[in-house]
């Protein structure tokens, strides 16, 4: 049986954002805090920290979940996409990203990087995804800025914009 | 909002996961997809001193239809039910509870038995569970029982669990074609319910299910009756439930509420 003292530290292995991460931490240890603390990849916000707030959504093998709900040692061998990954290695914005600048989709930017996280997956999931999908993804997180309609009309043309281009690509091979 | 230290045990078997539970007693606390224990740690509200991990047990990763039931693995996420294809043949009631279930994000990781175990008065498995007369399959080191879900639920968060025990499996009877219907109000779409409805089609009328109300989910049999005497039973059942006022909502919405949508889904079972 392994069992992993409280007081030690232990290993975890998993990716973020593509790169491995192969470093120790107690079991305590929150992913969101893991990430931010031992990492510093400072992109995945802690609100509420009880699941609430949505602010600390990443992806866990391509699914959106709270950073802090799951235990750091619990995404071993796991890979993690955080909104450091949606811009390019240049610091480019992502389309969905820009499809927030223009839209005005945030203000204090608090929410934003769960709110991303949580549209990046709906969208791989389904490139088909519509208001319906996008306003029931919404219910879990907030935004105390915006009223969430810029948020809603940003990524129905973010969605837009990847269908013409997937559209696009079809046509060109 | 840290959790404090504890042990971590990544359960290889099922044997050894309930070994720590043998010994450790109500010190060890068995994680699965952590939904709802996870805010409870960071609270502090729960303080194990060992967090046995189940999630890599592939004996508890199924799902399996058996002899009209359908068993639900300790390890199975509410995500991978909702996305099962027979889901909405063969379990109707929880295919409609299911998107109320917390959100996307916390489905992702959250399990059916996880949700059965932490038993909130106001979440929807438990209360589909209770109304399809379900049951609940709690095995420990010593032996294997059964318990019907209208037994299991004792209170707030207080369930017949024993402390060396854990849920291998939740069982829900196969939808047979019964006409059943869900419906919950709640501040925020997958925010916990302020009253949560489940109604199933019986041999003698309907099954009437009622979570966020009482401290556990409680169901009542309504015959087939309608107009006054479906109103009376309806406001009887209301005010026996107890209501109170919290944060969220007054004891009188509650009980409004559980009349209206009570009404509404009788009627719509029974059509």
């Amino acid at each position: 049986m392994t069992r992993l003292s409280a007081e030690q530290r232990h290993r975890v292995r998993f990716t973020l954002n593509g790169d491995a991460v192969d470093r120790n931490c107690e079991p305590r240890l929150l992913l969101s805090d893991f990430v931010r603390h031992e990492i510093g990849a400072t992109g995945t916000h802690v609100g509420c920290e009880h699941g609430v707030c949505g602010a600390c959504t990443v992806t866990i093998d391509g699914r959106p979940a709270r950073a802090c709900l799951t235990l750091a040692l619990q995404v071993e061998g796991c890979e993690i996409r955080t909104v450091e990954g949606l811009s390019d290695k240049q610091g480019r914005l992502g389309v969905l990203q820009s499809a927030f600048r223009r839209n005005h989709a945030l203000q204090c930017g608090f929410c934003t990087a769960g709110i991303l996280m949580s549209l990046d997956a709906l969208f791989a999931q389904n490139r088909q995804a519509g208001e319906t999908e996008i306003r029931d993804v919404l219910t879990g997180h907030l935004c105390r800025c915006t009223g969430y309609a810029p948020i809603v009309k940003a990524a129905m043309e973010a969605a837009a914009e990847m269908r013409e281009e997937t559209r696009r690509e079809v046509a060109d091979a | 909002m840290k959790p404090a230290a504890f042990d971590y045990v990544r359960a290889e078997s099922l044997d050894e996961a309930l070994e720590v539970l043998r010994t450790e007693g109500s010190d060890a606390r068995i994680i699965a997809g952590g939904q709802s224990l996870m805010p409870m740690l960071n609270m502090r509200l729960a303080r194990p001193r060992v967090l046995v991990d189940i999630m890599h047990l592939e004996e508890l990763r199924k799902i399996e239809v058996q002899r009209g039931r359908i068993a639900v693995g300790a390890a199975v996420r509410q995500a991978e039910l909702l996305e099962w294809p027979p889901l909405r043949r063969e379990l109707k009631l929880l295919s409609l509870a299911l998107p109320w279930t917390g959100h996307a994000q916390t489905r992702s990781r959250g399990t059916i038995c996880g949700s059965v175990a932490h038993a909130d008065p106001s979440a929807e498995i438990p209360l589909t569970l209770l109304a399809l007369g379900g049951d609940i399959v709690l095995r420990s080191a010593k032996r294997l029982r059964r318990v019907a879900a209208r037994d299991f639920f004792l209170g707030m968060m207080v369930t017949d669990r024993n402390d060396d025990e854990l849920i291998e499996a939740v069982q829900f009877p196969a939808a047979d074609g019964r006409r059943c219907a869900f419906r919950e109000v709640a501040r925020r779409h997958g925010d916990f319910a302020i009253v949560a409805c489940a109604a199933v089609a019986t041999d003698r009328g309907v099954r009437l299910a009622v979570g966020g109300v009482a401290d556990i989910p409680v169901a009542r049999e309504f015959d087939a009756r309608v107009g006054d005497a479906l109103e009376d039973a309806l406001n009887a059942f209301a005010w026996d439930l107890d209501a109170r006022d919290d944060l969220h909502a007054t004891a009188r919405y509650r009980r409004d509420l559980v009349r209206m949508i009570g009404r509404e889904l009788i009627t719509e079972v029974m059509q």
